[in-house]
């Protein structure tokens, strides 16, 4: 499944990128990253203009995970969800991953309970932050650190 | 002349403790499993079978089960008939001898064995989904039950090279198997803990993958992390390797498909 | 070939909140990796699922690189009748999987 790649050739590959940038060396290559400002727009992207306050919202995450690949997340509000008083959506982002967003989840009085359940990636200790729309228009959020922990080794390369 | 002699039987008495601790295994009682040090959310997710990702592969084993395939145009099912019955405990049995070869087979040579044999069926490459997904869902069929493998005087020579695998410093790194596993499990390394290397999980879904992989695959990872040439798939090193390690877990609870970090 | 598990409550009391959970392989692959010599693996995720009950979309998920590879979604839903509850997975490169399951509301 994996083909080994031979030392020259591997060597050759790396060579001719580095020889097309004009370089001596091999580019080391570091990966994306988003900030928090690019995490806040996202989120702008999605409320608008509307005022986003702390409250009824509950993200659930663990303070510590082993592994980034597969973290747990519940998003819970509680609501009565009926048709006058109910979630229509739950989104999630990220601070720290390469790309802000993570899901959008919508609901509505059908769904009988405000509460989605999910593994995310997240690529190093970071804040996650979740807000949830009511039916009335109005966005609150909830935020939670959570520390991530990396295998000790590594497979790149097999 | 006398302390000559004293520093004789110190140097002896050393040598006695470094021996034993060589050969020392793991005391019964003090067994754990991977499972034992895993966060409580990494449990949760490989108890709960609807949210366990290895059981998608399972269910995909399920369906291969019947399938008809090979020359003969033959599934699993004809001959091995319901797999919950006739598979229960023999993923918890190997690697184990075959006879015609004259030495140990694992889980996955032993399908392939059998495709080749009895289906007329070309083998499935390691590390294939179809593999994968045969070997979980024939391996589900020994959870809860103990891992028991059979030594007699034609599988010891086997047994013995794999425990001199694993206990043999190897790499860039110069470490044994050993040194991680039987001298230092519990403790930390990058912020990780080290487990004490029990094959009771296998396949299982790896985090770190994002997918189910074999033994075979774990113990390459391994190898590339002391950063030893790995052996092929199918080496007989590795056979080796399994069998003892699977030897050495004797008694220990199957859990397949297990989930680890 | 995706494997999806699904699983629902073949059984349910008219007005019960259900609880469904939801495992699709797929390897979700974010689009961020590179392979040994540098260049980007293409994104190639899961985008989007939804539940309808006896057609109805009774909820709607919008999915991004960073849900874990072979996804898992519980969610709820009111069990308001008898019927089909059909699950539709879609994303890049065409892909797009349904399945279904069969409810009993007393």
């Amino acid at each position: 499944m994996h083909r080994r790649a031979s030392r020259r050739e591997f060597l050759l590959a790396a060579g001719g990128v580095a020889a097309g940038l004009g370089l001596g060396s091999i580019v080391a290559v570091t990966p994306a990253r988003a900030t928090p400002a690019e995490m806040q727009e996202a989120i702008r992207r999605v409320v608008g203009s509307a005022t986003i306050n702390p409250g009824k919202v509950k993200l659930d995450l663990p303070p510590l995970i082993e592994n980034g690949n597969a973290v747990p997340l519940t998003v819970d509000v509680p609501s009565p969800m009926t048709a006058a008083d109910h979630v229509r959506a739950i989104h999630v982002f990220t601070q720290k991953n390469p790309q802000p967003n993570v899901a959008s989840f919508h609901l509505g009085p059908r769904a009988g309970r405000a509460r989605v359940a999910t593994r995310i990636r997240l690529a190093d200790t970071q804040t996650v932050v979740a807000v949830c729309e009511l039916s009335d228009g109005s966005f609150w959020s909830d935020g939670a650190d959570i520390v991530v922990t990396l295998a000790a080794c590594l497979e790149d390369g097999i | 002349m006398s302390s000559s002699r004293a520093r004789l039987g110190a140097a002896a008495l050393a040598l006695a403790v470094a021996a034993s601790a060589y050969a020392a295994e793991i005391p019964r009682a003090e067994r754990r499993s991977g499972y034992d040090f895993m966060s409580r959310e990494t449990r949760a997710m490989q108890d709960d079978d609807t949210a366990n990702p290895g059981m998608l592969w399972v269910l995909e084993g399920e369906g291969l089960w019947t399938r008809k395939t090979g020359a003969a145009g033959r599934a699993c099912a004809d001959c091995h008939g319901d797999a919950r019955a006739s598979m229960k405990g023999v993923a918890a049995r190997h690697p184990s001898l075959d006879v015609r070869q004259g030495r140990p087979v694992g889980l996955e040579q032993r399908i392939n064995a059998c495709r080749a044999d009895r289906q007329g069926a070309p083998p499935l490459a390691y590390e294939s989904r179809e593999l994968l997904a045969l070997s979980a869902y024939v391996a589900r069929q020994s959870r809860g039950l103990p891992i028991e493998i059979a030594i007699d005087q034609r599988t010891q020579p086997f047994l013995d090279a794999g425990r001199t695998i694993y206990h043999r410093r190897q790499g860039q790194l110069n470490l044994a198997c050993s040194q991680c596993h039987d001298d230092n499990w519990g403790r930390q390394l990058a912020g990780n803990v080290i487990p004490q290397a029990h094959p009771t999980g296998y396949p299982l879904y790896r985090l770190e993958w994002q997918g189910l992989g074999s033994l075979q695959r774990r113990l390459r990872n391994c190898l590339v992390g002391i950063r030893a040439e790995p052996y092929e798939f199918g080496a007989p090193e590795l056979v080796q390797l399994e069998l003892y390690l699977m030897w050495r877990a004797r008694g220990m609870l199957f859990e397949a498909p297990g989930v680890r970090p | 070939m995706a494997t999806a598990l699904i699983n629902v409550p073949a059984r349910a009391r008219r007005g019960e909140i259900i609880e469904i959970k939801t495992l699709i392989s797929h390897t979700m692959e974010t689009g961020f990796r590179r392979t040994q010599v540098g260049a980007l693996i293409p994104r190639d995720i899961i985008s989007r699922f939804a539940c309808t009950y006896n057609g109805t979309e009774v909820f709607r998920a919008e999915l991004h690189p960073a849900i874990s590879a072979n996804p898992f979604i519980v969610f709820s839903t009111i069990a308001v009748e008898s019927g089909t509850l059909e699950f539709h997975w879609t994303g890049d490169n065409g892909f797009r999987v349904t399945q279904s399951a069969a409810i009993v509301v007393e």
